[in-house]
């Protein structure tokens, strides 16, 4: 058994500063698709409709580790040198924006009706009912189920370990094996996930209290 | 891209695929059936009187809900024999997928519980119904209906993270899809084709849950 000295502490926080960009990656590049899927999800046109919702239904109805996995060799046969890293940003960009686009297509379809009657009966044209009437209600509405997403994305990143990616989980995973302590290395993880995702869940849960009481 | 399709390497193993199948879904049941009851032992203790009940029961839902489940699976995976039990890796598994489907369970079935109002208890003594009838009909029917939405999506959630124990090698399909793609170096087909295998049960199982909501909910709620 080796102990657990500074070296291997710093070796986890350079896997955690992995962890933490790939989930800020997966949720702004998701956030950005997710957006586009959501609004593609509500429209009018029946087509775009059935497209977004295979979309949304194909990465619900995959496990993660495959979309990584399809992504990771998928981008590598296209001939483009990319490293593993862009790949596996790509895969998070895509899952994310899936999972995103069905909680905001949630949110704008629980906008009252009213407001865009209301905006049309103004002679607002799509865009600035949606960006000025719709969108900004949405996103309040959407809140808690979208703080409660970016959780299951932070957890997520670690599934990036098994496609050979070294973030936290597999930095914990290189040092355990090193030192021969399993327990106490994977116990250290386990409590750094905590504090970042256990905030995250408070306040998405507090938002949802406060939401439901302002309805009653 | 001068690179040419082969998916003759995946059918070929075609029978890994299907054995692979059938383990996801037997650890995926198992995994379900622990986790119902951890949910329902959990919810009990939840809500007892006594605090020192109650909190273990409330910190093991944080600490479930909010660490990732592979670093879970690794803990149990290497806490397990330390305290004198040595299992195979799927059995480990299908108590690792308890585990995390329990602790989600748990905050699910709360919800399904508090949502019976108090009012319609009292109002099915008023009508002279018997104690366990009020308890199935009213408190039981209702609850379950009201949790069923969530509780069956976060199993078949739970069927898909069964592909995650393939990190300690459970004989499921990811593990199945791996050695194939070890042999045949056919890692973009092998798991395309994997990925379809999940998306028929995910759906398969999505339907069998929405059957059976269709014929035991078919009353109407108001």
């Amino acid at each position: 058994m080796g102990p657990i000295g500074e070296n291997e502490l710093f070796f986890l926080l350079q896997g955690l500063k992995w962890t933490v960009l790939l989930a800020i990656i997966g949720f702004v590049g998701g956030g950005v698709f997710g957006v586009l899927i959501a609004l593609v999800r509500t429209s009018r046109n029946r087509f775009a409709r059935f497209l977004s919702s295979s979309y949304i239904a194909l990465f619900q109805g995959t496990p993660l580790l495959m979309q990584l996995f399809v992504v990771y060799y998928g981008v590598a046969l296209l001939g483009v040198d990319v490293n593993a890293w862009i790949a596996v940003a790509i895969a998070f960009t895509l899952h994310a924006s899936a999972f995103l686009g069905e909680i905001w297509r949630g949110s704008i379809e629980a906008v009252p009706k009213g407001q865009t009657e209301a905006a049309n009966a103004l002679g607002l044209h799509y865009i600035s009912r949606m960006k000025d009437v719709v969108l900004p209600q949405a996103l309040k509405i959407s809140m808690p189920a979208t703080i409660g997403f970016l959780v299951q994305l932070i957890k997520g990143t670690s599934l990036a370990a098994i496609v050979g990616f070294i973030e936290l989980t597999r930095a914990g995973q290189i040092i355990s094996n090193q030192t021969y302590r399993p327990l106490l290395v994977f116990g250290i993880v386990g409590v750094v996930y905590f504090i970042i995702c256990w905030p995250l869940s408070h306040i998405g849960s507090g938002l949802e209290k406060r939401m439901a009481k302002a309805v009653r | 891209m001068g690179y040419t399709f082969d998916f003759g390497a995946v059918f070929d193993r075609a029978p890994e695929l299907f054995w692979g199948s059938l383990g996801t879904l037997g650890v995926a049941v198992t995994g379900m059936i622990l986790a119902l009851a951890i949910g329902i032992l959990g919810v009990a203790a939840r809500t007892s009187k006594n605090k020192l009940v109650r909190a273990p029961v409330i910190a093991f839902v944080e600490i479930v809900r909010n660490t990732p489940f592979l670093v879970q699976i690794f803990f149990i995976y290497f806490a397990l024999p330390l305290m004198g039990i040595r299992l195979n890796p799927t059995a480990t598994a299908i108590i690792a997928l308890g585990i995390n489907g329990g602790a989600y369970a748990i905050e699910i079935i709360r919800g399904g519980v508090e949502s019976v109002s108090k009012g319609q208890v009292e109002a099915g003594f008023a009508l002279g119904l018997h104690k366990t009838d009020v308890f199935r009909l009213i408190v039981l029917k209702p609850a379950l209906r009201a949790i069923y939405p969530s509780l069956t999506s976060q199993f078949v959630m739970l069927t898909l993270t069964t592909s995650v124990c393939t990190s300690i090698a459970a004989y499921e399909l990811t593990s199945a899809a791996q050695r194939i793609e070890s042999d045949t170096f056919r890692s973009f087909e092998v798991y395309f084709s994997v990925t379809a295998i999940y998306l028929v049960i995910s759906s398969l199982m999505m339907g069998i849950f929405a059957l059976i909501s269709r014929s035991y909910f078919n009353y109407p709620t108001r």
